[in-house]
């Protein structure tokens, strides 16, 4: 079997896992349709192995396979086949999001028991896994705008989940409105492609666009400007961020797999993969960058001091990917996306503690309730430690030796390039600190009430409440389900955790400078081209600044335990001093105000505007007009049938007058 | 001597045609038409139409106009009211008819037809006579002639049929308003 | 005399039993009108078959004959329908099929 034979099993399993969960949805009892997900995700993840081992078998030279289904298209100069691009950038990704999923699925198995739309749920993740898929095998941009627009809307579908909450619908709409502002972008740029191009492929579009552009040309500029739009709506970056902090409305294993280690990676994975575009528009490589900085920085600030523990991690995400973005924009390809096999794997267990804290604490999700549980809930809060060590860049853990190595890069660039290694830092900084403020706030600490009701055993349980509003919530249809299931008791979620614990803390093990560069190897055939493939850090200066962020996490780690631990009661009194800056961050940089001031209320009042006198004058005006006129029409005709037989004689002669003028005159 | 028959035929097909549309009892208006019919028969003679002028004053003047005598005496005069439903027809009435004899004329007179030239062909001895028509009706014009026979059977059965007792279709439409 | 005479009579006619058809009001009338029309019409075939020495004219005068018997024929016999129920001898009162 070849590799791209394996690859189009990798898509066909998980899309066959959905179709059969969504139609055969009543004969799966219980936890059926869960483990039926898994293993379709599982077989799709030992398939991706299989094109992994089989792309290594083929030459350096042969590892770029484009293999298409059928012709979608064929006309005169238009060539869209369904085709699929098999080298070792998508075989990476396929590891990762069938690697994860596995794990995700398997976690959700136990977590999302009791909820009525089991079934539901795993279909569609079954079917955002398949779309994932779609988007980073994709061969062309057809397929991959297809892949895009599925992505979106399995993530609108799983946020909006349990769609009696309004908050959770709310959130679902405007994480989609976000994604289709950015799909426009997408779909733009790929008409400039082809406009220019003339071809949609990616291999052939690659080399055209080497020969046809020259550097910083107007044209290539607005293509990576407009799949810039795309990659940041996808991945949560300024300005386009705003929904993923709503989007937590979603069951955590959605939060986990979409909004942590999947779907907002899907931005970073098309700046990597266009990177012969990127390099031909510098300028619109360094605006990438320096969005990806700001987030990065704007991101981990919010994060300080937001209160709801599944929206830190969001901004957590954020955070990171936007030092995703700034690796892939500078040029550090193999660095940009090491990093987010690590983000991945550590938070996703942060999700995942996460959700078993949750339930341990019935499904509130405010970290002020949340206090000590070490003892009530031993696994959770070891693991939750793993996470925030791996979040912090610890040393040893992945997240050390894979973020630090993008700073290393942007460091090694230099000029210009040290505001992305000074800002990095200041953010690793802020980084370990709030990973802590999540660490030690739930772990250490005075165990709260239900921490100590379960270590007596006893699991909490509340009326359901929607998290965010604190109202009561009507849950007659069966979701979100009554039972709550931690880690301590559901095999299932300790065992997803537990794997991805150990990836969290061996996972760096690929890319350790000067010993291993398994991924830098892996990577060549794709990135070979790139002008950046000669800027090697020195081992000596890879590991000057692994050392300064190991050093960084460490401070920030010690900063935190020191403000929460050892002294409790000072972030509070900082927060009414600094209130106003507290506030400013806390309503997260007023970007949502903003939004809404400046294009929902312009757009809203536009559209009332229409309404009120276009629709009403204009439009209305002609279609009553039109039947005005041929109301008009049919009564004056009407006229005409009187009854009256001397009118109707009337008539006749008059026609046969007429007619003998007109005879007359055409003789004459 | 001719042009005088001819004047004095028109004069009487003219006179009879106003007094139909002229007088206000239809069974005065029928007298003027069997007038008209007498002229119109006598103009046909000095067209040499002499079967024809026998056919009008025995078929169209003898029979048709009686059957229309018979209908008027038993109908009876009718009030025709002065007020005018439809509006303009007094005036358009009048107007097109004259627009019409106007074009008729300045078609028979102005396009100057070649073949309207003074009396027209001569006539052979046998023109006009029964022996002639009937040979044509015969031989050319047999399916015109069989069509109008069976138009004539069609529209007797209809006139029985339109006229019939009123009293024999009330008697069967009576029992089923009775229901 | 000239064809063209009897040509212009036979107009005349026409027109005035077009003008007597659109005045009148009594159905009788209004097909008496009808005949003079039909009349008019046939003085013009007889007149252009003495012009053209051809008889198919005064055949053609025969079947117009025949159509104007059985029109009486049926009119009559609606006038007298009309009669018997009691309707009014009256065009413009008996308009029910109107559009």
């Amino acid at each position: 079997m070849s590799a791209s034979d394996f690859a189009w099993l990798v898509l066909l399993l998980p899309l066959a896992g959905s179709m059969v969960i969504a139609l055969g949805w009543r004969a799966l009892p219980g936890r059926t349709a869960g483990y039926l997900g898994t293993a379709s995700i599982g077989l799709a993840f030992a398939c991706s192995l299989g094109a992994l081992i089989s792309l290594l078998g083929e030459p350096h030279d042969a590892r770029q396979i484009a293999d298409s289904l059928y012709d979608y298209a064929s006309a005169a100069s238009l060539e869209i086949p369904l085709e699929i691009l098999v080298d070792p950038l998508s075989v990476f990704m396929c590891l990762v999001v069938t690697g994860v999923s596995t794990l995700i699925h398997l976690y959700s198995v136990a977590y999302m028991d009791s909820d009525a739309g089991y079934r539901r749920f795993f279909a569609l993740l079954n079917f955002f896994v398949f779309s994932m898929l779609v988007l980073v095998l994709a061969g062309n941009f057809v397929v991959l705008i297809v892949g895009w627009a599925f992505v979106g809307f399995a993530s609108y579908a799983l946020i909006s989940f349990w769609y009696r909450r309004e908050t959770a619908t709310r959130a679902g709409m405007k994480a989609f409105v976000i994604n289709v502002v950015g799909d426009v972008g997408l779909v733009i740029a790929a008409f400039l492609v082809f406009r220019e191009l003339g071809t949609f492929g990616f291999l052939e579009s690659f080399e055209a666009a080497r020969e046809t552009f020259s550097t910083n040309e107007g044209t290539v500029v607005a293509i990576c400007l407009l799949m810039l739009v795309g990659a940041f709506a996808k991945s949560a970056q300024l300005p386009l961020h705003t929904w993923l902090p709503d989007a937590m409305e979603g069951p955590t294993p959605v939060s986990a797999l979409i909004h942590a280690a999947t779907m907002v990676t899907a931005g970073v994975y098309l700046i990597a993969r266009m990177f012969p575009f990127f390099e031909l528009a510098p300028t619109a490589a360094d605006i990438s960058a320096f969005i990806g900085l700001a987030t990065l920085v704007v991101a981990a600030t919010i994060a300080l001091v937001v209160t709801d523990l599944k929206r830190i991690i969001a901004y957590s995400t954020m955070s990171q990917i936007g030092y995703m973005v700034v690796g892939v924009s500078i040029g550090a390809y193999g660095a940009g996306l090491f990093h987010l096999m690590t983000h991945a794997f550590f938070k996703a267990l942060l999700f995942m503690a996460a959700g078993s804290v949750i339930a341990a604490i019935a499904g509130r999700q405010s970290i002020d309730g949340m206090s000590g549980f070490r003892r009530a809930l031993p696994l959770t809060s070891g693991l939750l430690i793993v996470g925030a060590l791996a979040l912090a860049g610890f040393p040893g853990m992945s997240g050390f030796f894979s973020k630090d190595e993008i700073l290393v890069f942007a460091a090694e660039r230099g000029g210009m390039y040290w505001i992305f290694a000074i800002g990095g830092y200041v953010a690793a900084f802020l980084t370990a600190f709030y990973a802590f403020r999540i660490g030690f706030r739930v772990v250490l600490g005075e165990p709260c009430p239900e921490a100590r009701e379960l270590e007596r055993g006893h699991l909490a349980h509340a009326d359901p409440v929607n998290p965010l509003t604190g109202e009561p919530e009507d849950t007659e249809v069966g979701f979100p389900g009554p039972e709550h299931h931690i880690a301590e008791r559901a095999r299932p979620m300790a065992i997803a955790m537990g794997a991805l614990g150990l990836l969290s803390v061996i996972g760096g093990a690929l890319q350790i400078p000067g010993v291993s560069a398994g991924l830098e190897h892996f990577f060549e055939p794709t990135f070979e081209e790139s002008a950046f493939h000669e800027v090697i850090p020195s081992s000596g200066s890879a590991w000057l600044g692994l050392a300064v962020g190991g050093a960084v996490a460490i401070a920030g780690i010690a900063l935190a335990y020191l403000l929460y631990v050892a002294r409790p009661g000072v972030t509070a009194r900082l927060a009414e001093r600094l209130s106003g800056v507290h506030r400013f961050l806390f309503n997260r940089w007023y970007f949502d105000q903003l939004q809404d001031a400046l294009v929902y209320r312009p757009l809203v009042g536009a559209g009332r505007f229409a309404n009120a006198v276009f629709e009403r004058f204009v439009v209305n005006g002609i279609v009553q007009g039109t039947v005005g006129v041929v109301r008009g029409a049919g009564s004056a005709v009407r006229g005409a049938q009187s009854g009256f037989v001397r009118g109707y004689a009337l008539l006749l002669v008059g026609g046969f007058t007429a007619l003998g003028v007109y005879f007359l005159a055409a003789a004459s | 001597m001719e042009a005088v028959a001819f004047f004095a035929g028109a004069l009487g097909a003219l006179g009879g045609a106003v007094a139909v549309i002229a007088l206000r009892n239809p069974f005065y208006s029928v007298l003027a038409l069997i007038v008209h019919l007498i002229s119109l028969a006598g103009l046909f003679l000095l067209l040499h139409a002499e079967f024809i002028a026998a056919a009008q004053i025995v078929v169209y003047a003898g029979a048709v106009m009686v059957l229309y005598l018979f209908v008027s005496a038993y109908v009876g005069a009718v009030e025709e009211p002065i007020w005018e439903p439809i509006a303009g027809q007094r005036l358009l009435g009048p107007l097109l008819a004259l627009a019409l004899f106007v074009e008729v004329s300045i078609a028979v007179i102005g396009t100057g037809l070649k073949a309207i030239e003074a009396e027209g062909a001569t006539v052979q001895i046998g023109f006009g006579s029964p022996a002639a028509i009937g040979e044509l009706m015969l031989e050319k014009f047999l399916i015109a002639f069989e069509a109008a026979s069976l138009l004539l059977l069609i529209a007797a059965v209809g006139a029985i049929v339109l006229a019939g007792r009123p009293r024999e279709l009330e008697r069967e439409s009576g029992p089923a308003e009775a229901r | 005399m000239d064809i063209t005479w009897y040509l212009v009579l036979s107009g005349l006619l026409f027109a005035i039993g077009a003008c007597g058809v659109l005045l009148r009001r009594s159905p009788l009338v209004i097909l008496l009108c009808l005949e003079l029309m039909l009349n008019a019409g046939s003085l013009a075939l007889i007149a252009f078959s003495r012009a053209h020495d051809n008889q198919d004219g005064h055949v053609f005068a025969i079947v117009v004959m025949v159509v104007a018997a059985c029109e009486v024929v049926v009119g009559l016999g609606l006038i007298v329908a009309m009669f018997r129920r009691r309707l009014p001898l009256d065009v413009d009162q008996i308009r029910v099929l109107r559009g």
